[in-house]
């Protein structure tokens, strides 16, 4: 691990409260953290300014591209009739892309989201289970195959595949996917009363 | 169907036990260790057994091992292996993510349960003083019989007083929400939810989400066992109590102040059905103090604090995947009671507890790694469990109420751990496997074995 001076604690607390107001951007080692923290599954990410999040980049299996690229259109349609489907992730954003490299697919899953990286895998495993859909990992090489009855082997996939960034920027650093929505229905309301009052 | 004649009874049942104490065992020698097994394992009941004969009972016995111990007693490497990692790795080395530094850090642990040379634990729950004392020289003189097997330390334990109901130092009522295992017989309290799978809490039986998987081989080894994880927390009933006359005027303002950061009365009443009074009636009746979720009675926590102590450790209707989080407790306080208006007297006291389930990484772990000790628990920002979290003097506690809340800043530690360790806990046939393995001792075992039998024989009359 590289030795590093700056100190950068993977859970903000009061005492270094943070300014939403002040654009940040933090540069990360390469191992993806500033200081081994082990976690219940291995070191822990940290929250950055764009908060917790993955990317993980996987080879897929020969001709999978059209199932990979379907479920794509599965998500959708789960997340219109049940909106509140992914609602244990606390997510941000997810990204799925699809890239060549030689003769070879391969599959980049990107999320930003609120809670550890432990958390969120060991919840979308449990999520994947309750709603019984094979997850889109099932068509990446060296994943799991009993990974319904193994979440440590899934998480431990996952881990294999994570490509820690080594620079992330947040326009309102450190903001919660809750506390924006809450944001956004406090203006919804004050503008609502404001019409009321006309 | 549950085996309930092979389940050590600690996972499926309450004894009345008003005194009691846990020894600590390091192994020196695998055939003395086995010797030793022999000779306990006769004292160790099922929890059909248990339940046959609790009331007529003076004492219950329960043997448990840490990986390092089941490696001392001769399980070989293969089998060890199949072991979870968590396990195997200790609950010293899973120290940071479970929140135990600072004062709670390993390096001030006492009694041993910090070293690698922790092997077993023996829980000796008694119903009186005379009994603790007879079953104490009774393990003395089996401890003098088996080479090798020496006692890292000890803890006594003493119910406080009043004795006609559970409740720690800090005089919070206990045992008020338990999960019920589907199939053990029992009816769950209005409240407590649907009967659970087995296998969330004994290995062997098909859990929340479909059959077993991934279980210690062989599998006589860990049929109907389970993991206990364990906590000696001291309470500081001295700051306790300043901190309640600190934050509460009047005897009625220090009782609320105590009751937030419970998210019940100390009574039992919860906050949600007795938001502004104490109703110690409710406290005591399984079938109303239990009864109540928050999504729909109490989302914005004006009534239970967001972060208070139960709200933490069952988050009930606002938490994802909640079947698959709930942990069995068991366990005891131990000090002398700090009689009220008394001074802190310096003297340790607290509860030696565990935490029994099927996965120590999924149930307790996480427990202890998200629900007590994240900061932004419930988007809290900088809070802990203000009962059990890590404090150090930073964080802050939250009291929602209209029309603006109350923000306790600069929490003290209410609770230091002392100890920890995760112990295995196998069924009555895995002992008796764990007393055959390797050949070397036998002629060793049988003669332990025969003198347990006298001593048990002799018990009982």
């Amino acid at each position: 691990m590289t030795a590093t001076a700056k100190p950068a604690p993977s859970k903000p607390t009061a005492s270094k409260p943070v300014d939403w107001t002040k654009p940040a951007a933090m540069a990360i080692p390469k191992e993806g953290f500033f200081r081994l923290e082990q976690g219940r599954y291995g070191p822990i990410f940290p929250k950055t300014p764009a908060c917790y999040g993955f990317t993980i980049i996987a080879k897929i299996k020969a001709g999978r591209e059209q199932v990979i690229r379907e479920y794509g259109n599965k998500i959708e349609k789960t997340i219109a009739e049940l909106p509140d489907a992914l609602a244990v992730l606390k997510l941000h954003y997810l990204r799925w892309v699809l890239f060549d490299i030689g003769k070879d697919t391969y599959f980049m899953y990107q999320g930003i989201f609120d809670t550890d990286f432990d958390k969120y895998t060991e919840d979308a495993v449990a999520l994947f289970t309750k709603y019984g859909i094979n997850t889109v990992f099932e068509n990446l090489e060296g994943f799991p195959e009993d990974w319904k009855t193994n979440t440590p082997a899934f998480i431990k996939f996952v881990r294999e595949h994570q490509r820690p960034s080594f620079l992330e920027y947040g326009e309102y650093p450190y903001v919660s996917a809750d506390e924006i929505k809450k944001a956004l229905k406090l203006k919804a309301a004050f503008s609502d009363m404001l019409d009321q009052m006309q | 169907m549950l085996e309930f004649e092979d389940i050590q009874h600690i996972l499926l049942t309450r004894t009345p036990a008003l005194t009691g104490r846990y020894e600590f065992l390091s192994f020196r020698s695998p055939a003395g260790a086995r010797a030793w097994l022999s000779g306990i394992r006769e004292t160790v009941r099922s929890a059909a057994d248990v339940r046959a004969s609790v009331d007529q009972d003076k004492r219950w016995v329960t043997v448990a091992f840490t990986w390092n111990g089941l490696r001392a007693l001769g399980v070989p490497e293969a089998s060890l292996a199949t072991f979870p990692e968590e396990f195997k790795q200790g609950m010293v080395c899973r120290a940071e993510m479970l929140g135990d530094t600072g004062a709670n850090h390993p390096d001030n642990w006492v009694g041993g349960l910090a070293s690698p040379d922790l092997h077993a634990i023996v829980i000796l729950f008694a119903r009186n003083a005379e009994e603790h004392k007879r079953c104490l020289s009774a393990h003395q003189e089996l401890l003098a019989q088996c080479d090798g097997v020496e006692v890292l330390s000890s803890l006594d334990l003493e119910a406080t007083p009043p004795f006609d109901y559970a409740h720690d130092h800090f005089g919070y009522r206990d045992r008020l929400s338990q999960p019920v295992i589907e199939g053990s017989g029992e009816e769950p309290t209005p409240g407590s939810g649907a009967p659970l799978k087995a296998g969330e809490f004994i290995l062997g039986y098909p859990d929340e989400d479909g059959p077993p998987a991934n279980l210690p081989q062989p599998g006589v080894l860990s049929r109907n066992g389970s993991y206990m994880a364990y906590r000696r927390l001291e309470e500081h009933v001295g700051a306790f109590r300043d901190f309640l006359r600190q934050h509460g005027e009047t005897p009625e303002e220090q009782e609320l102040v105590a009751a937030k950061l419970m998210g019940r009365w100390r009574s039992g009443a919860p906050l949600t059905l007795a938001p502004d009074k104490d109703d110690p009636e409710l406290g005591t009746d399984p079938q109303r103090n239990n009864d109540f979720n928050y999504k729909g009675m109490d989302p914005h926590g004006y009534a239970v604090p967001l972060g208070s102590h139960i709200r933490r450790m069952n988050p009930r209707d606002t938490a994802a995947n909640m079947n698959r989080r709930r942990m069995i407790r068991r366990g005891a306080t131990y000090g002398p009671a700090l009689a009220e208006g008394t001074p802190e007297d310096g003297v340790e006291r607290g509860i030696a507890a565990f935490v029994i389930c099927a996965s120590l990484i999924r149930q307790f772990e996480f427990a202890q790694n998200v629900w007590i000790n994240d900061p932004n628990f419930h988007e809290l920002g900088n809070e802990r469990d203000p009962i059990i979290g890590t404090q150090d003097g930073t964080f802050e506690f939250k009291i929602p109420r209209r029309p603006i809340r109350k923000k306790i800043t600069g929490l003290p530690a209410f609770t230091t751990v002392r100890g920890g360790a995760y112990f295995f806990l196998p069924g009555l046939k895995a002992l008796r496997y764990l007393t055959t393995l390797g050949s070397e001792g036998e002629a060793g075992l049988k003669v332990a074995e025969s003198r347990s039998l006298q001593a048990e024989g002799s018990a009982k009359s």
